[in-house]
């Protein structure tokens, strides 16, 4: 703090080249791989490009198209579903987990690494591993009819009623863990004084999960819901790895579909469309980060 | 002490509910051992449910990738073992190119963490130490820049490196992950490294110690925590990644690790032995990370979200 105000009286003399340097290699790097493109990226999006001949202006074309195409509304139904499903769900068994796992005891170092590890997995392993038990003579199946529910054994990931909730259980076993560990650190930080006031209060353990733990919850809960929602946007190994969006688009997310339409239709311009949708949805959840990091940055 | 205390006031309230006699004093100390004990047993009975559920694909996957194919073949991959091998995971890492995709894995990833976590602390050092202009806004930046989804990014990365005539290359994978990456490592390192008391930083310029040794000698050593963590993280990040891989590179034998299970799949459809040898495979390095590494990797990711 003493070095930041003496450092301010004489701000525009004091920075040496070097320190400049540490910043602006770094910037230029991410200039370069990140910034410039994502310029070019809302350009394309304008344009109807092979990726051979030079991209021709289209204007708002590739969006009007997007209101005709059948394929973008499914995936983008399912990309609002996935966000649903796949963040309420990863948000509230987190919560549970962590509430279940809060306490220092015997063993539970155990429990927290056995719901921690597929976090560690790839997804591309993950699906695989899941794959293995979605198969028709798979351990899901199998499972089925040994407890006499044989009428609901299932092609899981053949079948476009099923596809899609088939690919977002692997996603959930992973990311359950995650969404603990970062509920863990926020219970961590509650006071105890403030259980103990309420205990004494009378409040039972509902009253005192409704009263202290959400509300003391609240900026954790801000990050989870940041993490999932970007999480999900970016979504992609699990559904590629898994079915690439089928049978018949049933499981396609703007992910999947963005990633077919500019790398296998080499339809550049359209694809290029499709990620501004993605990056439209996730612009606000982008800003409320910056903005609550900003705040801190102070 | 607190918890005496509330023990007793919990007693207290259930003694004027009950309007307990003296006698009745002691009749609800008895229970509460045992209550204890049901409520441990069955803490140890959910807890331990749930993570025998959440281990249970881990080791299935390990149970199929050392049976033979014949076995899976006969009773389906769902049943249980009647066979052991080790022939899936030969396949796989002969056979299926895993040995040299995890090559490639390894070559991509550790370059790509040491730069971007070395280039990363210099940024953040420059901008919590001195009194740069627009610090904020720059730090804003770089973070914002790690926010975009990827999607965005794509069809222009992967035409800027074949204009740069790296596409297909290493080199333009590791170019674009640190490029992407940076921008988060120098927001979580900035929280780390502005926290470090500045009278540390004056005590070295006093000595006469010049940017390069306050950063190298003084800071980078006290950030070590976060950067650990940070490491630690990121390995399995970029380690796991997919989406940047396919994208630049094109030739099957560049592919790193999750690529290449992906061409697996495609390849030995069915031979569940090889693909689960092959997940077995992928996901070794960073289990192994995790296994060492635990506190770091966990601290890491509160690191980035919390602060």
């Amino acid at each position: 703090m003493v070095l930041i105000g003496s450092a301010r009286r004489s701000r525009a003399t004091r920075v040496p080249p070097v320190v400049l340097a540490f910043v602006l290699v770094p910037l230029l790097a991410e200039v370069f791989w990140v910034f410039w493109p994502a310029l070019q990226g809302f350009y394309l999006s304008l344009t109807s490009w092979d990726g051979l001949a030079a991209p021709k202006f289209v204007g708002l074309g590739n969006f009007s198209e997007m209101l005709h195409d059948a394929v973008f509304r499914t995936a983008a139904i399912n990309t609002v579903l996935w966000l649903l499903l796949f963040g309420g769900l990863s948000a509230a068994l987190g919560l549970g987990a962590a509430l279940l796992l809060q306490q220092e005891r015997r063993g539970i170092g155990f429990y927290r690494a056995a719901l921690f590890l597929p976090v560690v997995f790839s997804l591309v392993a993950t699906a695989l591993v899941w794959q293995a038990m979605y198969q028709p003579d798979g351990l899901i199946n199998n499972v089925l009819e040994s407890v006499g529910l044989g009428g609901w054994k299932h092609a899981w990931l053949a079948d476009q009623d099923t596809a899609f909730y088939a690919v977002i259980v692997p996603a959930l076993w992973r990311q359950v863990g995650y969404v603990m560990v970062l509920y863990l650190a926020g219970l961590k930080g509650i006071d105890p004084a403030l259980y103990e006031a309420a205990k004494v209060d009378g409040a039972t353990r509902l009253q005192q999960f409704r009263h202290i733990t959400l509300p003391q919850l609240r900026s954790v809960n801000a990050v989870v819901l940041s993490v999932i929602v970007i999480d999900s946007l970016r979504s992609f190994d699990v559904v590629w790895a898994l079915t690439r969006g089928g049978p018949y688009h049933s499981s396609e997310l703007l992910s999947t579909y963005m990633y077919s339409t500019a790398f296998q239709s080499l339809r550049l311009g359209y694809g290029s469309a499709l990620a501004v949708v993605i990056f439209v949805l996730a612009f606000g959840v982008i800003v409320s980060y910056l903005v609550r990091a900003f705040r801190e940055a102070d | 002490m607190t918890a005496t205390h509330t023990t007793a006031h919990v007693k207290n309230a259930g003694g004027v509910a009950g309007q307990a006699g003296p006698g009745n004093a002691a009749a609800p100390r008895r229970p509460a051992p045992r209550g204890r004990a049901l409520r441990t047993t069955g803490f140890h009975l959910t807890a331990g449910l749930l993570s025998a559920l959440w281990l249970l694909p881990i080791v299935l996957v390990l149970v199929t990738s050392t049976r033979t194919f014949d076995d899976i073949a006969a009773h389906g991959v769902g049943s249980r073992p009647h066979s052991f091998t080790f022939d899936g995971f030969r396949q796989a890492w002969v056979d299926g190119g895993q040995q040299r995709a995890l090559i490639n894995s390894m070559l991509v990833t550790v370059p790509t963490v040491l730069l971007s976590l070395g280039l990363a602390s210099m940024a953040a050092f420059a901008l919590s130490r001195y009194a740069l202009p627009f610090r904020r806004v720059l730090l804003l930046l770089m973070l914002g820049g790690n926010l975009l989804p990827p999607q965005i990014l794509l069809i222009p990365v992967s035409k800027l490196s074949e204009l740069l005539g790296i596409h297909d290359q290493l080199y333009a994978l590791i170019g674009v992950q640190v490029g992407f990456g940076v921008g988060f490592y120098v927001f979580v390192l900035h929280g780390f490294m502005r926290a470090i008391p500045g009278e540390i930083q004056q005590a070295a310029v006093i000595d006469g110690a010049n940017p390069w040794q306050i950063y190298w000698r003084v800071i980078l050593p006290l950030a070590r925590p976060a950067l650990a963590a940070l490491s630690a993280l990121s390995f399995t990040w970029i380690f796991n990644d997919l989406l940047w891989a396919i994208t630049v590179l094109r030739t099957d034998t560049r592919m790193p690790i999750t690529a290449s299970l992906i061409g697996l799949q495609g390849q030995y459809v069915s031979m569940w032995n090889v693909i689960a040898a092959g997940s077995v495979i992928a996901a070794a390095p960073t289990v192994a990370v995790f296994l060492r590494f635990q506190r770091h990797f966990v601290a890491g990711l509160n690191l980035g979200a919390v602060k």
